[in-house]
């Protein structure tokens, strides 16, 4: 599918520093005393299973939720450059377990409300690329509610692409996507990671698109089980994963 | 301990001989006699239900800037007592109401303020009930706390100005025009007495909120020290950069 | 983002959203209707009756649908989280509450627009003379019920039994805008016609106080 006319990735991709993180939900603790640290550009595989926590990792990330106790700090090359958080919203993008998108909108004015939010220049071009980018330009007036769960997931990605984020969050991206599909996604991350996009993805350890992972990180019960660290290896880890689901 | 009883007994004296002032030391009131003496609670329910349900709101804005559990404890501690006040002064307004006018229930500013405060607060419990992620719990209603003190004297001004050429307004608050000495005297003994009172039933009430608290804490933390402990211990995989824990 | 340019933008997508649907719209005139057919019914009132009671039957008419009609503002969000979108772009929070206060405050006013010379009808009440001074009453009294409308709704949404919660928080949260908005209509269908400037103070009062603390507070609303 063609490349996007827009810069691939705006400024150099975020670095973050989980201390201690912890998130409760009343009773139930989703992440329990989490320390980490990801560089700026890695490429990072989440793994674990259902309710090990990564969503709330994610979503904490994204600024959605704040941890009932620890600290969340983002910096840019190294970490005495601390990025405040208001900064950072804007180069975050999350393709989430929703699908956030408006159903009764078209996939054109979806973009175009979104572009519009992010103060983005020219819109009427990037709205048009993106969604040629994706393969939904036929479709760019048909209403949301009517795409294929493909179509939508599509879109999904899109929308979280279009300001050209230096931290994106996937949430298990690959889940109704096609053939096609999967391939822009690949292509798409190749790009990001090239461009030294920072990305986080929550995956099960069937997706090929683990294949672009520089590191590994697998949590369970709400705690760091394993890490690979950067430049680790990841096969072996993913095989016994794979080996086990 | 040993201070909250002494304390408890104190102030249990204190009301006893407030109450007791009220009903046979005061001096009969020319007018309404026998029943004007629930002026000494009537009063003093209302001032004390100010006072707590200014805890509240402190309470809801310190949560928000702070985040520190307590207040959001101490918040809705006191909307209770609060509204529990204002039923105390509800119920006093209108036995003190019926042998004066003959009717139970007047739209005088006062009594229907003290009622909508009293929806108010009541729909302020409700939201609480209703919303089960805790700290959204907290957040949310302390919201609403703060827009509902923020009514409070809007309600009261609008009820003041709005015209009712229907209904009888008599004096309730005020009392008898000339004040004598010793009904001022006994009003703030019963004044002082009930509002410690009150403020003594929501620290009660806000200790019960705090024990509640450090309970389900600590069964929290057995429960999932449980879990750990039953769960396979962590492989130790390829550890690289980052901290594993444990 | 500029925060008016993006509220205006929200509010665009509102407008959007409704006029698509006009569910929204269609239910609290409908709604609104039935209040005041059901007075008809339920007091049989002769003219005089009509004019004086007139004000108040409106004003109960709007606040009970009105407190329906906010509750979708943030309930909509809901399907495919869109809030959370919203919140991660950058734009200040206040803004996506002004969009959703102002949608809400056109959408009941055009209802309001529809019903005013409906009821005008029904009960042989004219309004010659003082159809300007009505509207800015009414619209004084709108702002009010949509800005702290639609901020419980924000509050609600998180709730269960959201739909029976907001009415609940809101109706007796909004008693003085009532007394107020309906004082000054009376006073308005009145003999002298006059705007009564007291209540009108008060209303622009209560509009203030709660545009301001809904300001305020509005990062702590998108928390939730």
């Amino acid at each position: 599918m063609a490349s996007a006319a827009a810069p691939s990735v705006a400024k150099p991709g975020l670095g973050i520093r989980f201390e201690r993180i912890e998130r409760r939900f009343g009773a139930l603790i989703a992440l329990r005393s989490l320390s980490l640290e990801i560089a700026p550009g890695e490429f990072v595989a989440l793994l674990g299973h259902n309710g090990a926590g990564k969503t709330t990792l994610l979503r904490i990330t994204a600024q959605l939720m704040r941890p009932s106790r620890g600290a969340v700090t983002f910096f840019a090359e190294s970490t005495d450059q601390q990025v405040p958080f208001r900064d950072v919203k804007g180069r975050t993008g999350l393709v989430g377990h929703s699908l956030l998108l408006y159903d009764e909108l078209s996939a054109e004015e979806n973009l175009t409300l979104f572009a519009k939010l992010y103060a983005l220049e020219n819109v009427p071009a990037r709205v048009a690329s993106a969604l040629q980018a994706c393969g939904l330009s036929s479709r760019a007036t048909s209403q949301v509610r009517t795409f294929s769960r493909g179509m939508r997931q599509r879109l999904a990605i899109a929308r979280a692409l279009l300001h050209s984020p230096s931290l994106l969050l996937l949430d298990e991206p690959a889940a109704g996507l096609d053939r096609q599909g999967l391939e822009w996604l690949g292509a798409t991350l190749k790009r990001l990671r090239g461009d030294g996009c920072t990305v986080i993805m929550s995956t099960h350890a069937r997706n090929e698109s683990l294949e672009l992972a520089t590191r590994a990180i697998v949590l369970a019960g709400g705690r760091l089980q394993q890490d690979t660290g950067a430049g680790g290896d990841l096969r072996q880890l993913l095989e016994s994963m794979r080996a086990e689901a | 301990m040993k201070a909250r009883i002494s304390i408890s007994i104190a102030l249990a004296l204190l009301v006893f001989c407030a109450g007791y002032a009220a009903l046979f030391i005061a001096p009969d009131e020319a007018t309404m006699h026998l029943i004007q003496r629930i002026f000494y609670f009537h009063v003093p329910l209302w001032t004390a239900m100010t006072v707590v349900l200014s805890i509240a709101c402190f309470s809801n804005i310190a949560w928000l800037v702070s985040r520190r559990p307590m207040w959001d404890l101490l918040g809705a501690s006191s909307a209770e007592v609060g509204v529990l006040c204002c039923t105390g002064g509800l119920i006093t307004g209108m036995l003190w109401g019926k042998p004066v006018w003959g009717i139970w229930w007047t739209w005088d500013p006062r009594l229907t303020s003290t009622f909508i405060l009293w929806l108010l607060y009541i729909s302020y419990l409700l939201l609480r009930e209703l919303i089960e992620d805790p700290h959204r719990r907290a957040t949310l209603s302390a919201v609403f706390g703060i827009f509902a003190y923020l009514d409070l004297p809007i309600v009261l001004l609008a009820t003041t100005l709005w015209p009712r050429g229907q209904h009888p307004q008599p004096v309730l608050f005020g009392g008898p025009k000339s004040i004598n000495h010793t009904m001022l005297s006994v009003f703030f003994l019963c004044m002082v007495s009930i509002v410690l009172v009150m403020i003594l039933i929501l620290a009660d009430r806000y200790r019960l909120e705090k024990l509640r608290f450090e309970a389900d804490e600590l069964r929290v933390e057995i429960e999932s020290r449980e879990m750990d402990a039953q769960s396979a211990p962590p492989t130790r995989g390829i550890v690289g950069r980052g901290m594993a824990h444990e | 983002m500029n925060g008016l340019r993006a509220a205006f933008t929200l509010f665009a997508k509102e407008c959007r959203l409704e006029f698509r649907t006009r569910e929204l719209l269609t239910a609290t005139v409908v709604f609104s209707l039935i209040i005041i057919v059901f007075f008809n019914f339920a007091f049989d009132p002769t003219p005089a009756e009509a004019r004086r009671f007139g004000p108040g039957l409106l004003w109960i008419a709007f606040f009970f649908a009105g407190s329906l009609m906010v509750n979708p503002s943030f309930a909509r969000e809901q399907t495919n989280d869109t809030l959370d979108a919203l919140r991660m772009a950058p734009v200040p929070s206040f803004a996506v509450l002004a969009a959703k206060i102002l949608a809400n405050l056109v959408f009941l006013s055009i209802a309001e627009a529809i019903l005013v010379p409906v009821f005008s009808l029904f009960y042989n009440v004219s309004l010659v003379g003082i159809l300007g001074r009505l509207a800015l009453v009414l619209f004084l009294g709108t702002v009010g019920l949509v800005t702290t409308g639609t901020v419980f709704s924000a509050i609600s949404a998180h709730a269960r039994m959201r739909e029976l919660l907001l009415p609940v928080l809101l109706l007796p949260f909004l008693t003085p805008l009532l007394i107020a908005a309906v004082s000054t209509t009376i006073s308005l269908f009145g003999e002298a016609h006059e705007l009564d400037r007291t209540w009108m103070i008060f209303l622009i009062g209560f509009d203030v106080v709660f545009l301001t603390t809904s300001w305020l507070l509005s990062d702590f609303l998108a928390e939730g």
